[in-house]
């Protein structure tokens, strides 16, 4: 097996704090993680590898040169080798532009690992939450899709996935080459080991560049390549804390909140 | 001298202070409480490579510093100080000997799996009538030509219950005394061995103490440790290296105290104020962590000369001795300042003062420190 999983580095959202004056987003001092989800998609492709020794998973990340860090975590839990695409005619994209350069480098890096059997990704980054670049990568890709797996295994020439829905959890088998989209299973992922970190540290990441698709149509990546432009970014009011209602019993609890809805005019 | 870890040793660190926070501090409470060893700690911490961290590579370990490696009992005991000494007698007091005085066959056969933590790993040589005065052993070993037989029993033994390979000290000549004694690999499953009784303790309650019984026990030839009747020498210098894990782990429970201490006080209201802004709280912190840090860089100094190959018995002893009397010191002055809510099971402080204790005592106590310093001193 061959396996994929397309990573995001984004910023810690459990560190970040809101600046109570001038109202925006504290981003000193915050850790940059790999996305939770992604981290999921690679501890699917790890039990995957469990089963199947000769597994390989490949990590692949889009971002700024600092990305490496996320890439070399990845190494530390359970990849083998990582790329990452980073350049300045890239930045600005939206997840439509993403997932096309994605793709290309998809195809590129395919041409120095081999034909993916699987390509992982998180259901949605937890700084943008789109949710949209996975599913889109296996548009570009022609790939049937998984979205919300939670975990998956190899079953003959199909992926059994495990998919998560709103009445609790449906089997979908998937040929291959497929993608799945990982939500948050019940487990949690592996720890790095000292070994793998050690190695991680040592290992040289190439980065694919501006340069890397000569046929990459540049009229679909960055700023100028995205339909979508973020207008505005605002942090929503503050909402202030509810209204605990807890009388004596259950049926004078009714009636306090009964009276509150009705002066509020609501019923 | 300064003592900083590069960048690496301290991604190492930093990846198991995370580890920690989220699978051993949640149950340090609990397995004190139930006097449950942790083993799925052990598995998990075996995964991550960290039963064997001072270990060569080639025998499974990663292969790091031993001040590292003391870094690593200090972080574990921060959160639970039975998980550290669970990994420091492993480490320290099983795997060390066998790296250091085994036959290439022994590390190939135990080494490998005890570094990796597959296997854990323990150390006897403790009896009831011999402490302190370990020269005393009871525990004798007699040859048969093809295997030695070994009767008698230790007590007070840290990770029995759940060793599969201990290291034993038996008299092979009870004429020489101490000139007598050697050491032994033993397999939980040799003919004639058991793990007798479980101790019920003040601290560290989630570590299993057992004693060990041999009876006609079969031991083969090859499990020799080192030279015969020179087993003495391997007791001394293992526990030489031991103390250090055993001085990490008061740093740990010591700084872990004064860190919730601070918390505490930070939180807490009487007479209109923090407790944390009247100056008697401050200056007590003051002294502690002064101490604290003080001890530290006994602790640090004896691992950077262990791991240099100089002479350090008496930085060990240094180390031990101001590390776990600051550790006991400091744990009963937080329990001080939390007061009543200190007192309960509730917060972390009784917890920490009953498992500071234990490092007065085990490893060598305070007063074989004092001998071994004093010894060293030349004050006779």
């Amino acid at each position: 097996m061959n396996i994929l999983v397309c990573v995001k580095q984004v910023p810690d959202t459990t560190e970040i704090k809101i600046d109570p004056v001038k109202n925006t987003l504290i981003r000193d001092g915050v850790p940059s993680i790999v996305n939770p989800f992604d981290g999921y998609a690679l501890e699917a492709a790890a039990r995957i590898k469990d089963k199947n020794p000769d597994t390989k998973i490949v990590v692949l990340s889009m971002g700024p040169p600092q990305a490496t860090a996320a890439l070399k975590e990845c190494l530390a839990i359970a990849a083998d080798k990582a790329y990452l695409v980073s350049g300045r005619t890239f930045g600005g994209s939206d997840t439509l532009a993403t997932s096309y350069i994605l793709y290309n480098a998809v195809k590129k890096v395919e041409e120095l690992e081999g034909k993916f059997d699987a390509i992982f990704c998180g259901k949605q980054a937890i700084d943008g939450d789109t949710a949209q670049v996975g599913p889109e990568l296996a548009e570009h890709l022609g790939y049937p899709q998984v979205t919300y797996g939670l975990e998956a295994e190899v079953d003959g020439d199909m992926l059994k996935v495990k998919k998560e829905v709103e009445e609790g959890v449906e089997v979908i088998g998937v040929k291959f080459p497929c993608l799945v989209t990982y939500t948050k299973p019940a487990w949690d992922p592996r720890y790095p080991t000292i070994k793998r970190k050690m190695a991680a540290n040592r290992a040289e990441i190439p980065v694919l560049g501006d340069d890397a698709f000569p046929d990459i149509d540049t009229t679909r990546i960055g700023l100028k390549g995205s339909p979508t432009n973020v207008k505005k970014t605002f942090v929503p009011q503050k909402k202030t804390g509810g209204v605990k209602i807890k009388e004596a019993d259950n049926e004078t609890s009714a009636k306090v909140l009964f009276e509150k809805l009705s002066a509020a005019s609501i019923i | 001298m300064n003592f900083h870890f590069n960048e690496e040793e301290q991604e190492i660190l930093d990846m198991l202070h995370d580890f920690c926070l989220k699978e051993v501090a949640p149950i340090a409470a609990e397995v004190d409480e139930n006097e449950r060893f942790p083993e799925e700690t052990w598995h998990k911490l075996a995964e991550m490579g960290m039963m064997g961290v001072p270990m060569p590579e080639e025998y499974g370990g990663a292969g790091l510093s031993y001040l590292n490696y003391i870094a690593v009992c200090e972080e574990l005991a921060k959160h639970c100080a039975t998980t550290s000494v669970m990994v420091s007698a492993h480490t320290s007091l099983c795997c060390w000997p066998i790296a250091t005085y085994g036959t290439e066959e022994q590390k190939a056969k135990y080494l490998s799996k005890l570094s990796s933590g597959e296997w854990l790993g323990a150390f006897g040589l403790t009896e009831p009538g011999a402490g302190t005065d370990a020269a005393m052993q009871k525990t004798v070993a007699e040859d048969k030509g093809d295997h030695w037989v070994l009767n008698g029993s230790k007590i007070f033994i840290t990770n029995a219950g759940f060793a599969n390979v201990f290291v034993v000290f038996a008299m092979t000549n009870k004429e020489l005394g101490t000139k007598g004694i050697s050491a032994f690999i033993v397999e939980k499953d040799f003919p004639g061995f058991k793990v007798g009784s479980h101790e019920k303790k003040m601290g560290i309650r989630g570590s299993s103490t057992c004693e060990l019984v041999f009876e006609d026990c079969i031991v083969p030839k090859e499990n020799l440790l080192g030279e015969l009747n020179k087993g003495f020498k391997v007791a001394m210098t293992t526990l030489d290296g031991g103390r250090i894990g055993i001085a990490a782990q008061a740093l740990g429970i010591a700084q872990a105290s004064i860190d919730e201490c601070v918390k505490y006080t930070k939180e807490r209201v009487q007479f209109g104020k923090r407790i944390s802004q009247f100056q008697n709280t401050q200056f007590q912190l003051a002294d502690m962590q002064a101490h604290v840090d003080a001890a530290r860089l006994l602790v640090y100094r004896a691992a950077q000369a262990k791991q240099d190959h100089e002479p350090h018995s008496h930085l060990a002893a240094m180390a031990k001795l101001v590390a776990s009397e600051t550790a006991s010191d400091v744990t009963r002055r937080t329990l001080q300042l939390t007061g009543g809510y200190g007192y309960t099971r509730e917060y972390p402080f009784e917890r920490m003062m009953r498992d500071a204790k234990i490092t007065e005592i085990y490893e060598g106590t305070s007063e074989v420190q004092r001998m071994v310093i004093s010894g060293w001193m030349g004050v006779k």
